[in-house]
């Protein structure tokens, strides 16, 4: 043992050695299942996974940074305030992207009519009438803030927790902290959209360390499902190879390599053995999981029409809900395409469309299981957009800037509160008013509603007591938790 | 095996010693091994080199502080121990910290280290190196090298023997692919075998080194380490050439350049007198990080996030340490203060060059440049330049008098355009034409000025193809006027301080410049000084890295006090003065390393060591481990024939899934599809793989390779199922499989056991026992019969090629089978 060791990776070691113990010993037994069923970082949780309110989440990353002031963050006095510049006691020299710097900000209120949806009274707006329709489930949050003023680095900043690229996603995060809950899927699983209605014109690049380990060791990091071909990279045997085949050769391969460890008693040959045998359960897992064949048609109406198009964000909503089922710990949809600069009331509603019933499917579709209490599911971008407009200003056409001072979410099931509002702006939705809820505090909100304190779930890399939530203090936003 | 029953006692004795503290063994506590890690990591964050958060104005990293609070000799009487040990509200770490308190084995070692006399160390990284004295130690095979005689007496203080040497077949495989990344050929083994002379170890060591795999081997880490790729990384993510900089760095590998001049080079090549092509292109070293192209950014912001990066990688490679840490406050742990690392940073903020990378268009772009670069043509190259040039020239002479005659008037000094239109890429259709480069409609279509013209573009198009086949490396390049480095309030890039001069961090040698202010040349100068505390002990760390699988410092990105200390401290001295004293020889330490008994040693060991030493810290085996994607890779395509070992030149473009582009790309990024290349190109070795940042090829990163957006010094080792599937399934090594299957059915007279034995030996480099060949002769039937008896099958395996002779497809295809099942042996992916 090493003295110089830190607690938590000593911590981690005993149990790695205690993981391939069992192992060991379940591979006697002719199952590689228990292995994976251990907790990963105990020291973190600070309930059992048992009382946690949420064992899996949802995350519909909204990439592009949709604006808060044409969907959530209702203005109804903007406009009598159209074309007027915005007053320097609201941008407070504010730093801007170099697309509108030293442009007049001049005021671009929202086309579209808001009304309060469901028992709570959500403010929301008319391109979201199905999530309208289970405004009760959701908790609207307008007081989002970020750092980050530009797509990649603000990403990079929600999905990891820091605007450098090298930190450790989300899902990996709660992949190392929480262990597996099912013996045939990742715990961490990444479905992007490759269909658009409105058209690619703003979808903003992504980029694998959104849902990389960073520093954690690989195999926390997500898997990307495809949308064509093999929805996980390299599934599907080649052709002139079938299932019998293949059997014949893992048998060999598990034979030699088991002489190999009665050679050798290096533990790693084993695991590679279990791995091999995982990898076989995959080829039937992952096409059972994909296969969307025995959903009812009452299911597949829940997320509408899209949901026939492979690619759409309605199929991966409905494959998302499958995950969960299946027991994937974190699934993460990237939805691209929010990022408009200019002709905004040309872009959004298909945007909108793209989401708007899909989501709201899927928290009904969740509900109707008994899945939503323990699935937390969370809807939002990297920033927010200007108040002022980028672009040609007319009533009926505005383009607006990255924002980053504030934006708006929502977050449904895994014991948060439905139905509210939290956190409010300024009359411009430029500043927050009330209640700001910072990145890190969105992080620390979701590890708690799991059971883990964020201040517990470290990893050491680089000199540091690496943490989802950074350096800067973070709180836990209970006032939003039922 | 054998078992040496003087080891198993010696491990009985040793395991007997487990239960009791983990450190029975050790007689002394070590200020340095056993109790800075711990402060560092419980105390030094308020109680450390940050002023800003330092606590009771107590800081425990100095001589002074620990005096202040331990009495030599009596804990009961130092403010340390009581702290530590005292009740809910005045322990130490407090609650609020989220820091664990001491472990009760922690609390013994700091009780002990206060009983044995409390004394301070200075921090081992910092001082300079000490050559140790080379022990004597009682197995003389073992005092041949000092490597040796070091590591033997440490594993004797553990009670530990070291194991026997690995067989030569184990040991020529394990040679050839921490070397070269190649496995040793059949041939190569034959030839190792054959040679029964004491001296063949060292000339199969020699060949080794001289091979020109060993280049592109030592590159491929070093690749890792300054995080190349082929794009930018960030935004559109578009092309970016830094192929000739890998060039560089596989030939100086390879002519094995003294590292001083390595590491000099690549800082400030440019600033060296009347430099060299080699050492401008070396300089490219400083524009390998990551860059935002043009147009959302700040380039002020854009200007800060490079510099930051530029010494960050600084601080990784050669330093060992992490500067950025410093970058909005004083390090937590380490001396370096956050003027510290302005002052670096000032040594990396002269670029002459935009801050971002230009727009989407013209040749530049296109060809993944951006100025400054310096041209590579060739001699022969460069007069056909000229010549197309001078012809482009008259014409363009001629073109005016046309035009002039036809408009009938005075056009003085026609805008000379050197006929460079900025050509679209096609590919982006964000860009639109440029209406300053517009035919004139104005001019009348006179048939001679259209035959001019179409001349003109003709020479033009020949020019430009040319180029195209020239390459270019982006170089550094000093602004005339010094940019000035501020302090930067909070790390914000619009929030400067005060003005920090140039200058290196205090608690490491001082900076002897040639002048002020210093250069990046005096910055490099400063690093290769003979008595530098990091350069020389972080280089031989990695080193020993690449060949034992883990540095003597764990941590080898980090030898701060955050990181870990080295397991043989003496050991890691030695090397390093070593280095340095052979002139920087690297060749010559790699050589010292695999020729020692502790590299050579076998890596079978009973359950037990494995169970006691998992890591293999103390280097009682030989060490084993999974290797990296890339020589994977390599030794499928090798083992296959399948390897074109054509050397050097741009970044190559392997088959992989379709589609993992779109999924990130926006639709300007350039390029904005993977199209595999055709022919040789998809067989070269891995290290030439076109690497995107934002999508890197899946056959490297499901196998830890990274992403290349920061600097990485030492890859994870994990083992997944989707490591599985894609050894399984990949269709190129499927290929492999097919290629190699084929060729041992291709050879006369052979019996199957013979055939099995000749593909077993060409993917492991060993040969099958009894128990294999029976294992592998059953799969064998098994498959014919699947295959014989579904042809259809057979012929999708087998794919367009008809076997040759009078091979059928159902047995071609049961081979090409028998061969993946070796590709998916855990002993073919393992260096043992």
């Amino acid at each position: 043992m090493n003295p110089a060791l830190h607690p938590a990776l000593s911590l981690h070691n005993q149990l790695q050695a205690r993981r391939q113990f069992l192992r060991c010993s379940a591979m006697g037994l002719g199952t590689a299942a228990l292995s994976s069923l251990l907790p990963q970082n105990g020291a973190a949780r600070t309930v059992p996974e048992s009382r946690a309110p949420a064992r899996q989440v949802i995350f519909l990353f909204m990439a592009g940074a949709p604006s808060q002031i044409d969907l959530f963050d209702y203005k109804p006095h903007l406009k009598d305030r159209f074309r007027q510049p915005l007053p320097e006691s609201i941008s407070m020299g504010q730093r801007v992207t170099a697309m509108t710097r030293g442009q007049q900000q001049l005021i671009a209120p929202s086309k579209y009519k808001f009304s309060q949806r469901g028992e709570g009274g959500n403010w929301m707006c008319e391109l979201f009438p199905y999530l309208g329709g289970v405004a009760d489930e959701l908790c609207i949050v307008n007081s989002l803030n970020t750092n980050a003023i530009n797509h990649d680095p603000a990403k990079t900043f929600v999905c990891t927790g820091s605007e450098i690229p090298g930190k450790a996603s989300m899902g990996a995060w709660l992949s190392y902290g929480l262990g597996s809950l099912n013996r045939d899927l990742p715990d961490f699983i990444v479905l992007t959209s490759a269909y658009w209605t409105g058209g690619t014109r703003n979808t903003q690049a992504l980029y694998a360390r959104l849902w990389g380990s960073g520093f954690l060791p690989s195999r926390h990091q997500g898997v990307a499902f495809q949308s064509s071909g093999d929805p996980v990279l390299f599934l599907s045997n080649p052709g002139g190879v079938d299932r019998a085949i293949r059997r014949h050769m893992l048998d060999t391969l598990g034979t030699l390599n088991e002489k190999h460890f009665s050679e050798f008693a290096d533990p790693e040959i084993r695991t590679t053995i279990a791995q091999q045998e995982m990898a076989f359960r995959m080829q039937s897992s992952v096409p059972e999981l994909t296969d969307l064949s025995t959903e009812p048609e009452s299911v597949r109406q829940l997320y509408g029409p899209e949901v026939e198009k492979s690619g759409s964000f309605a199929r991966n909503c409905l494959l998302a809900r499958r995950m969960i089922e299946r027991g994937v710990r974190f699934v993460q949809v990237f939805h691209r395409g929010w990022d408009h600069h200019s002709i905004l009331p040309q872009q959004l509603p298909g945007q909108c469309f793209d989401v708007d019933q899909p989501s709201a499917g899927l928290l009904t579709d969740l509900r109707q299981r008994g899945l939503l209490d323990n699935t937390m599911v969370v809807f939002a971008g990297e920033f927010g957009r200007t108040v002022y407009c980028q672009g040609n200003l007319t009533n009926d056409d505005y383009g607006r800037d990255h924002h980053p001072r504030c934006f708006s979410g929502w977050l449904a099931g895994g014991g948060i509160r439905g139905g509210m509002t939290y956190g409010k702006t300024d009359d411009f939705s430029y500043n927050v008013a009330e209640n700001p809820v910072a990145i890190r505090d969105l992080h620390a909100t979701i590890l708690h509603q799991l059971g883990i304190d964020h201040n517990r779930l470290t990893f050491p890399f680089q000199g540091l007591d690496q943490k989802l939530t950074g350096v800067e203090p973070a709180r836990v936003v209970r006032e939003i938790l039922a | 095996m054998t078992i040496n029953p003087i080891r198993c006692l010696a491990l009985a004795v040793f395991l007997a010693g487990l239960p009791l503290s983990a450190n029975a063994w050790q007689e002394t506590v070590g200020f340095n091994r056993d109790i800075r890690p711990l402060l560092s990591d419980r105390c030094f964050h308020c109680h450390g080199p940050n002023e800003h958060d330092r606590q009771a104005g107590l800081r425990l990293d100095h001589a002074e502080g620990i005096a202040a609070v331990v009495e030599p000799g009596s804990p009961d009487d130092s403010e340390l121990w009581n702290r530590l040990t005292a009740g809910e509200n005045e322990v130490m770490p407090p609650a609020d910290s989220h820091k664990p308190r001491l472990t009760p084995d922690e609390l013994d070692q700091v009780r002990r280290w206060i009983e044995q006399g409390g004394q301070w160390e200075d921090f081992w990284a910092f001082v300079p190196v000490h050559r140790p004295k080379i022990p004597v130690v009682d197995n003389p095979a073992w005092n041949r090298s000092p490597i040796d005689a070091l590591v033997y007496r440490q594993l004797q203080e553990r009670g530990m023997s070291p194991s026997p040497r690995a067989d030569r077949r184990t040991l020529l495989r394990r040679l050839s692919l921490d070397l070269t990344g190649l496995p040793p050929t059949p041939r190569q083994i034959r030839r190792f075998l054959s040679d029964r002379e004491p001296a063949a170890w060292e000339r199969a060591v020699d060949r080794m080194l001289d091979s020109p795999g060993y280049g592109e081997h030592m590159t491929r880490y070093w690749l890792d380490l300054v995080r190349f790729a082929d794009t930018n990384g960030i935004h559109h993510d578009h092309f970016r050439n830094m192929s000739p900089y890998r060039d560089w760095v596989i030939r100086s590998f390879n002519q094995n350049l003294p590292w001083n001049e390595f590491v000099t080079w690549q800082l400030a090549g440019d600033l060296v007198p009347e430099p060299t092509q080699d050492q401008l292109v070396a300089s490219g070293f400083n524009r390998l990080h990551m860059i935002i192209d043009v147009g959302t950014a700040l380039p002020e912001e854009s200007l800060h996030r490079n510099v930051v990066d530029r010494v960050t990688a600084v601080g990784t490679a050669f330093l060992g340490l992490t500067v950025q840490c410093a970058v909005c406050h004083d390090h937590k742990y380490d001396p370096l203060t956050a003027r510290d690392f302005y002052a670096l940073a000032g040594f990396f903020n002269n670029l002459d060059a935009q801050p971002e990378t230009g727009h989407r268009r013209g040749d530049d772009f296109r060809r993944g440049l951006q100025a400054p670069y310096i041209s590579l043509a060739s001699p022969h190259q460069q007069s056909r330049l000229d010549e197309f040039t001078r012809q482009i020239g008259e014409w363009d002479s001629r073109i005016a008098a046309l035009q002039q005659a036809a408009a009938g008037e005075d056009l003085p000094g026609t805008p000379a355009t050197d006929g460079r239109k900025d050509p679209e890429v096609r590919e982006d259709p964000e860009v639109r034409e440029d209406p300053e480069v517009r035919e004139d409609p104005e001019v009348k279509e006179d048939p001679e000025l259209l035959a001019a013209r179409a001349a003109r573009e003709a020479l033009l198009r020949q020019r430009t193809a040319l180029e195209d086949a020239i390459d270019f490396a982006m170089v550094m390049k000093e602004r005339a006027e010094p940019r000035p480095s501020y302090l930067l309030v909070r790390g914000e890039y619009d929030n400067p301080g005060e003005p920090v001069a140039r200058n290196t961090p205090a608690f490491l040698p001082p900076l002897d410049p040639s002048g002020w202010p210093a250069t990046r040349l005096d910055l490099a100068n400063w690093l290769v000084r003979p008595d530098h505390p990091l350069l020389a002990r972080v280089t031989v760390n990695r080193f020993w890295q690449q060949l034992f699988g883990r540095g003597l410092v764990r941590t080898s990105e980090d030898f701060g006090a955050q990181g870990q200390g080295p397991t043989h401290p003496e050991l890691l001295d030695w090397l390093a003065s070593e280095l340095v004293e052979s002139g920087w020889d690297v060749k010559r330490l790699m050589k010292q390393i695999v020729m020692s008994e502790t590299w050579r040693q076998s890596s079978v060991a009973p359950a037990d060591l494995i169970a006691a030493d998992p890591d293999n810290r103390w280097l009682a085996r030989g060490s084993r481990y999974r290797l990296d994607a890339e020589v994977i890779r390599d030794l499928i395509l090798s083992s296959s024939g399948l390897l074109v070992r054509e050397m050097y030149g741009r970044s190559v473009k392997p088959p992989q899934p379709p589609g993992l582009w779109r999924t990130v790309n926006m639709p300007g990024s350039f390029p904005n599809r993977y199209e595999p290349d055709p022919g040789d190109a998809r067989y070269r070795r891995s290290l030439y793989t076109f690497w995107k940042r934002s999508m890197p090829p899946p056959q490297m990163t499901l196998l830890d390779a990274p992403t290349r957006e920061s600097c990485i010094a030492r890859r994870e080792r994990t083992n997944t199922p989707l490591q599985a599937l894609l050894l399984l399934n990949e269709a190129e090594y499927l290929k492999a499989a097919g290629r190699l299957a084929g060729q041992v059915l291709a050879v006369d007279n052979l019996d199957t056991a013979a055939r099995i034995e000749r593909a077993y030996e060409a993917v492991t480099g060993r040969l099958p026992d009894r128990q294999e060949q029976e294992a592998l002769q059953q799969l064998l039937d098994r498959l014919q019969a699947e295959y014989q008896a579904r042809p259809r099958l057979a012929a999708q395996l087998s794919g367009d090629g008809a076997p040759a002779g009078d091979v059928t497809r159902s047995e071609l295809a049961a081979w090409t089978m028998l061969v993946s099942t070796l590709y998916n042996l855990d002993m073919t992916r393992t260096r043992y």
